[in-house]
């Protein structure tokens, strides 16, 4: 008798809903998903990590164990970062060693590589066709493009709604559509109609409210725990929130290749600091240029790439006169230091914005 | 008169240690004065300390610390980047960016550098090409200077190789491999108290950088298939091929960095009838935490031989 599949893989933001909706349009196999993270998968993560590993591979690790408790046999790692391809051969290693049975996948690559993964698919689900497992992927690839753009505009003007929580709930509804899907036609019909949705929730948005860009590195960016709930916090405040990372941008934007990127980020640079090093330094300096207020930029504790661009970061905010906010994350991150040294840095951006237009007002 | 001669500094830090014999050559063949900063001292840290972000590694840190103390003594200072040897493998993401974190850290420093990123199409041999030019119009001269330092730079390396091979046949004392960075194992702070100290416990060390680098590679495939950090394959290869006459081995790091920290995790669970130690080197570390460490691998190293000589 062969074994029923159960699939899982790692949470990232809300990225669970594109992979989820491919692993069922093409593998014939059910899904586990793990558990939302909490605190409790972070602990798990970290107690059976190295010590001082950067902590999305804490949290991917914590992730993997409860969905093995939950009877999970696959498991899929995919990611970007500069240790995410050595992540899996150690994580499959812990996980054995922790007596875990299961097959495990890796997809990582800083490439699209269709071919190579329809192979490992194939293994799962002899049935599946080229055909159905390239239609998935294009579906997939659409389904995030609309995934990003709905939360961007939710990004920019949470924190400016009128009635608390509609925001939320609009999200919640799109999220449950949004992985039943099938067909580009449905994506399409739930497109439209949550783009005007999302128009008609009532905001109240100053034309010059406080506007900061998140730049740093793509897990913390991506993964709201990981940060503390740093977005919402500034929402919180009534800030306005850009951040140019997203999967669409990682995986299919032009602007992400390396030399163009690279381009963005003279005379800072002149080569690839590693990972996504370069794009902190190019947004960095693209939101400064903007007239933004500040910037914020996050990493895990350690994360080389991201100090890296730090050095660089502190020129761009001497040149430009923008302040920047610099925070590490790991397993012991406390919240309440978070908030409060957002809002020191929040009081610091108002005090400025005032100066400004006084002395604007005096010229 | 004759022209002054060009002073190029080299910081005695990071990759200076891997390739001392390959860069001192190759500007002294092209008529430089050739200054390396000396051995680092608590000076050197402090100043490291100083210019460094916070999070960075203690090896890095410790470069900044040479790269300072070389402003204003010379007219160059050489600061390379080193990013891959081929399609399949890369350095240590720190070694993408030093370049540029030294002058955006420095604003009074003229480097020089070379680019070696394989993956790139940027080879070793064309950038010393150009390297050299911007110091000496004669290409020939150029060339001769790196074929000679290259020749000198693998020719020491065979040397090494041979001469601890010699010493692992001949030995009769506890022999421990130390596996770890060049410029971690002999910077006169991380690594020197280390290895001087298992030296006063009539202990044989064994360098794991020292193996031959082709050989240590492809055995290193088989501790661990996917990785993909060249410096770290290069040690980890010599404990599969020393294994068999070694006595222990120590993981010697410094904090945080990124690479040891999943390769000597994996290896941890991985190997198995070889006693391990791990030391991680901060910068707050005290001598005495460390040699009673040491003190106690050794005895057990010992009892464990003696147990297997009965
Ligand atoms: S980019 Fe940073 S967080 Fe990602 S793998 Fe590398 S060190 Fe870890
Ligand atoms: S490999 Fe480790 S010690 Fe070496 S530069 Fe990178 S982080 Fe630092």
């Amino acid at each position: 008798m062969s074994v029923e599949y159960k699939i899982s893989f790692p949470h990232m933001g809300n990225y669970y809903i594109p992979i989820a909706t491919f692993v069922k349009n093409t593998l014939n196999a059910k899904i586990c998903l793990p558990p939302k993270i909490t605190k409790k998968t972070l602990e798990l993560g970290t107690k059976h990590s190295p010590d001082f590993v950067c902590v999305p591979f804490k949290y991917n690790l914590g992730n993997y164990i409860e969905a093995l408790e939950n009877g999970a046999n696959v498991l899929i790692q995919a990611g970007g970062g500069c240790r995410f391809g050595y992540y899996s051969e150690v994580q499959e290693e812990i996980l054995r060693n922790l007596g875990y049975n299961f097959k495990f996948f890796n997809i990582t690559s800083r490439t699209f590589k269709p071919l190579l993964y329809y192979k490992m698919f194939k293994e799962i689900n002899p049935m599946l066709t080229i055909k159905n497992f390239l239609y998935s992927f294009y579906l997939i690839y659409k389904q995030i493009a609309v995934l990003d753009k709905f939360e961007d505009y939710i990004r920019e003007n949470i924190g400016f709604q009128i009635n608390d929580g509609d925001f939320k709930r609009l999200e919640k509804k799109f999220h449950d559509e949004l992985i039943t899907i099938e067909k580009i036609k449905d994506l399409k019909s739930i497109s439209i109609k949550y783009t005007k949705l999302l128009k008609e929730v009532p905001i109240n948005k100053p034309n010059d409210c406080l506007r900061v860009g998140i730049v740093g590195e793509i897990y913390v960016l991506m993964e709201p725990f990981s940060s503390c709930f740093l977005e919402e916090e500034l929402a919180k405040k009534g800030i306005e929130v850009k951040r140019y990372i997203n999967i669409s941008y990682l995986l299919f934007s032009k602007e992400h290749k390396k030399t163009n990127t690279l381009k963005l980020a003279k005379p800072y640079l002149q080569y690839n600091i590693g990972a996504d090093g370069v794009d902190s330094v190019a947004h960095s300096k693209v939101l400064a240029k903007k007239g933004f207020d500040g910037i914020i930029h996050i990493k895990p504790f350690g994360c080389t790439p991201e100090i890296n661009c730090m050095p660089i970061l502190e020129k761009i905010s001497e040149d430009y006169k923008i302040p920047i906010l610099y925070f590490s994350f790991d397993s012991q991150t406390s919240e309440t230091g978070v908030k409060t040294r957002l809002e020191a840095f929040h009081d610091m951006l108002l005090m400025r914005k005032e100066k400004n237009k006084k002395w604007k007002e005096l010229t | 008169m004759m022209k002054d001669k060009i002073k190029v500094g080299i910081p005695r830090g990071l990759l200076y240690f891997k390739h001392e014999v390959l860069w001192k050559t190759f500007f002294e063949e092209l008529g430089c004065n050739v200054v390396v900063s000396p051995e680092t001292n608590k000076e050197n840290l402090n100043k490291g300390i100083h210019y460094s972000i916070d999070e960075s590694c203690l090896s890095a840190k410790i470069y900044m610390g040479h790269v300072d103390w070389l402003r204003n003594k010379v007219d160059y200072v050489f600061v390379p980047r080193i990013a891959s040897y081929s399609k399949q493998n890369q350095t240590c993401t720190k070694f993408f960016a030093m370049p540029d974190i030294v002058e955006n850290t420095f604003k009074d420093i003229k480097i020089l550098k070379y680019n070696l990123d394989i993956a790139n199409g940027k080879t070793e041999r064309a950038g010393f090409i150009k390297l050299g030019l911007s110091l000496n119009k004669n290409i020939v001269k150029v060339l001769f200077a790196y074929r000679k330092a290259k020749y000198k730079q693998l020719e020491n390396e065979r040397k090494q190789t041979k001469e601890q091979e010699d010493i692992l046949e001949k030995t009769d004392k506890i022999k421990i491999l130390i596996v770890a960075h060049s410029y971690n194992i002999y910077d006169k702070l991380i690594g020197f108290p280390v290895q001087d100290y298992l030296k006063k416990l009539n202990i044989e060390v064994i360098y794991a950088d020292k193996a031959s680098k082709d050989e240590s590679i492809r055995a290193s495939y088989k501790i661990s298939k996917s990785l993909y950090w060249i410096y770290n394959q290069e040690i980890l290869g010599a404990i599969e091929l020393y294994k068999e006459k070694i006595d222990g081995i120590i993981f010697l790091t410094t904090f945080p960095c990124g690479p040891d920290s999943l390769v000597n995790d994996l290896c941890i669970r991985k190997i198995k009838n070889i006693p391990l130690s791990y030391i991680l080197i901060d910068e707050l570390q005290g001598e005495a935490g460390i040699h009673t460490r040491l003190e106690s691998f050794v005895d057990i190293i010992t009892a464990r031989r003696l147990r297997l000589c009965l």
